[in-house]
């Protein structure tokens, strides 16, 4: 029962450690913003979830619905959303410039470039 | 993609709807789930649809870069200045009492005209960020092009 | 209008200017609206800091809202200074500006100060804003924006600086937003002082926990503490100058400010240092970085990667100060956050001076230079002297300061281990100087002429600073220990 009560809590554990796997483990830049974007949305779950009431209508007032939905975390989400893809499109239109620059997104293939201390 | 019969037809009987429900989305936000952000990306697609059947070029002739570009700050400010006009009538910052002696009537007023101005940044950063991906691409082909041709 | 209704101007004058800026042509004029509204926001934190120092917070409930329900900014002695901070900073950095500007910055100029004033804006807005989901997306603003500005860097190595430090600064915050969501979950509430009243009966509450060690490490992403202070080097390093020069003395601080406020006015700090060993942690980890990052430093041959890894020992300091948990620990911290901040925006804006006549920053190529420059480099020395902490200059107040919450709490060792660090910063800051001065300029080497002025004035405004708060020093440690005490809420220290 409260393993299949937790199932929201769950899926989130999940998508948060595919998407975090996907930043730490993956070389190429546009696999690591979307395993970013797996990470926030998981995050945007977990609010979402918070807000469920049991019985609860979607937030909008109208007649014969007493028990509405908690709508702030809708709205944070929404916020949160709006900040994610703001990320991603920084994040692709580097990646893009990176692309230019050195001919490749592999990140492995990088490494050694950054460090380097000639200039 | 403008050769493909089916694609050219159900886009031009799309877009106007896609269009529609985002003014609808912003304009009925007050009342319904909707608002700004929601309304100025639907409407953004609805460009896009037609940039991805028409082409860029023929996209840019319905609203240019500059216009793009202006736009998006002047949604912003307008935000900004909305709020200011609730300091300067008395209230705080973003404060829409003011507005009209109806409470009602004067939330009204401000939430329209702040959601307006983020729509209109929302919609045309949506344009400008697909712009400006889509003409790297080709300026990038073109370098390649070019590249190869030296080349040979 | 009193000064309550102005408060929330310091960050609304740069966010509504930045989509001014954006829109202005040419190349002087959108420096110049940048400039007034750094400096009318700079104005206003210092009227309001000490209104916040002798009165209860101040509080700004947006579109009339009141707390919890609506936004609200809630400033006290803690967040006045460091707002005062971060807009004297943006002030002073501008100043410095439009010469060094003119010729790193390529493209549209509005674009660029727009971005600079959401940065600004934004870090500003993290320090005054009362609600933790506020500062998530204050914290956004200000990094996505500060991202843009370091890819602005003329090294193709800028993009790739940029990128890894969207992925770890981008990871940072969604830690802090995790920990926000727990809170939110058991407390149904985001307003900072709601909050704190809420916690207490929570005590025992495992998401509470939770929520505490992920904002933690999620700040400590963006302070650079140590093990999480990989982005800092690279993109300190390959960033524009003028943009190393704003961000090595706000962006770490403001984080470390969000720290303060959640480990101290969130959670209260029996909360936060009892059920986390937090204490221990944050000591290990701060000394640690003490003595990495002056390590890596000393033998950095690049001049603006060496001063990156001693900002990494410099924030291990402040955070020295704050795992002591005590008054004067805390009012060290806060003293090193001010004080680190003029001393590494000098020393990052000599170098500024040397890149502009050389375009090099390597130790090899400033050989002989000391003869060339002499005014840039003797610049670089005196805030070298700070960092070093000799007496008479701002790094030595902060350093005695943190020695003596050291030894009233008992911890001797530290004070030795603060004597090795700072003898670790004299063998940097020495080589240096050796380098300047007592090399040959190597043959063939382009003859250098000095700085124009107006990069060197601003420069030497700021190492006069240093010496100015390193001899009068009631505006900084007052305002520090005034925030501790803020902190702290009853000002007296803990068990």
């Amino acid at each position: 029962m409260t393993i299949l009560g937790f199932f929201n809590y769950w899926m989130v554990v999940i998508l948060m450690m595919i998407g975090f796997y996907c930043v730490i483990a993956r070389g190429n830049m546009v696999k690591k913003i979307m395993g970013l974007n797996l990470f926030q949305t998981s995050v945007f779950i977990l609010f979402v979830s918070a807000g469920k009431i049991v019985g609860g209508a979607t937030p909008i007032v109208r007649e014969g619905v007493e028990v509405y939905s908690n709508p702030l975390p809708h709205v944070i989400v929404l916020t949160a959303i709006v900040v994610g893809v703001a990320i991603t499109a920084v994040g692709l239109a580097l990646t893009v410039r990176i692309q230019e620059a050195y001919g490749t997104i592999e990140d492995d293939h990088l490494g050694d470039d950054i460090d380097d201390e000639d200039d | 993609m403008i050769d493909n019969g089916i694609l050219r037809v159900i886009a031009r009987f799309l877009i106007p709807f896609i269009l529609l429900v985002g003014l609808y989305i912003q304009f009925h936000g007050e009342y319904s789930p909707g608002g700004g952000f929601q309304a100025g990306v639907v409407f953004a697609a609805g460009w896009i649809l037609y940039v991805l059947i028409y082409g860029l070029e023929r996209g840019l002739r319905v609203i240019s870069l500059r216009a793009m570009y202006l736009l998006s700050a002047v949604g912003v400010l307008l935000y900004a200045f909305t709020g200011l006009a609730g300091v300067l009538l008395g209230g705080k910052y973003l404060d829409f009492t003011p507005f009209s002696s109806n409470p009602h009537t004067a939330q009204q007023i401000g939430i329209i005209t702040v959601e307006f101005g983020v729509g209109l940044t929302v919609a045309t950063v949506a344009m400008l960020l697909f712009t400006m991906f889509a003409r790297r691409r080709g300026e990038w082909l073109e370098a390649l092009e070019e590249e190869q041709e030296g080349g040979e | 209008m009193t000064l309550l209704e102005l408060m929330p101007f310091i960050v609304l004058i740069p966010l509504i200017a930045s989509g001014i800026v954006a829109l202005l042509p040419g190349r002087i004029l959108p420096w110049l609206v940048t400039l007034i509204a750094a400096l009318a926001s700079a104005v206003i934190a210092a009227l309001v800091l000490p209104v916040a120092i002798s009165e209860p917070p101040l509080s700004y409930p947006f579109g009339n809202w009141p707390p919890p329900f609506g936004i609200e900014y809630r400033v006290d002695a803690a967040n006045a200074f460091v707002a005062l901070l971060v807009s004297g900073m943006a002030a002073i950095t501008l100043l410095w500006a439009p010469k060094r500007v003119a010729s790193e910055i390529h493209g549209r100029l509005g674009t660029f100060y727009a971005l600079f004033l959401l940065a600004v804006a934004g870090l500003l807005g993290i320090t005054l804003t009362g609600d933790a989901f506020n500062v998530f997306v204050f914290l956004e603003i200000s990094s996505l924006a500060t991202y843009t500005l370091i890819a602005y860097g003329k090294d193709r190595r800028a993009l790739l600086a940029a990128f890894r430090y969207l992925i770890m600064g981008t990871v940072g915050a969604t830690f802090l937003l995790i920990g926000i969501a727990f809170l939110y979950m058991v407390t149904g509430t985001l307003n900072m002082a709601d909050l704190a009243e809420r916690l207490p009966e929570l005590r025992d509450n495992n998401a509470v926990r939770a929520a505490l060690a992920f904002i933690i490490v999620g700040m400590g992403l963006k302070l650079a503490l140590l093990p999480l202070h990989l982005w800092l080097p690279n993109a300190y390093a390959y960033a524009p100058n003028f943009v190393t020069a704003f961000l090595a003395g706000t962006a770490t601080k403001v984080a470390l400010y969000v720290m303060l406020r959640f480990i101290f006015t969130v959670f209260a700090p029996d909360y936060s240092f009892v059920v986390l060993p937090l204490s221990t942690v944050l000591m290990v980890l701060a000394v640690a970085g003490m003595f990495a990052g002056s390590w890596v430093a000393m033998f950095q041959i690049h001049l603006k990667r060496m001063l990156a890894y001693s900002s990494i020992a410099q924030v291990g300091y402040m955070v020295l100060g704050v795992s002591l948990a005590t008054a004067t620990g805390l009012t060290a911290a806060f003293l090193h956050l001010f004080n680190h901040a003029l001393i590494k925006t000098a020393l990052f804006m000599a170098v500024g001076c040397v890149m502009y006549r050389t375009g090099s920053a390597k130790l090899d190529d400033l050989r002989g230079l000391g003869r060339q420059m002499p005014w840039t480099l003797t610049a670089f020395a005196l805030a070298g002297l700070s960092i070093i902490g000799v007496p008479t200059t701002a790094g030595f107040i902060s350093k005695w300061y943190l020695v003596l919450a050291s030894i009233e709490t008992g911890a001797w060792w530290l004070v030795v281990l603060i004597l090795i660090t700072s003898l670790m910063a004299v063998y940097y800051i020495w080589r240096v100087i050796e380098a300047a001065w007592f090399s040959d300029r190597p043959a063939g080497a382009a003859v250098v002429r000095e700085a124009p002025l107006a990069l060197l004035v601003p420069t030497w405004l700021v190492v006069a600073l240093n010496f100015y708060f390193g001899i009068d020093t009631r505006l900084t440690v007052g305002a520090s220990m005034a925030a501790a005490d803020a902190l702290l809420g009853s000002g007296v220290g803990l068990p």
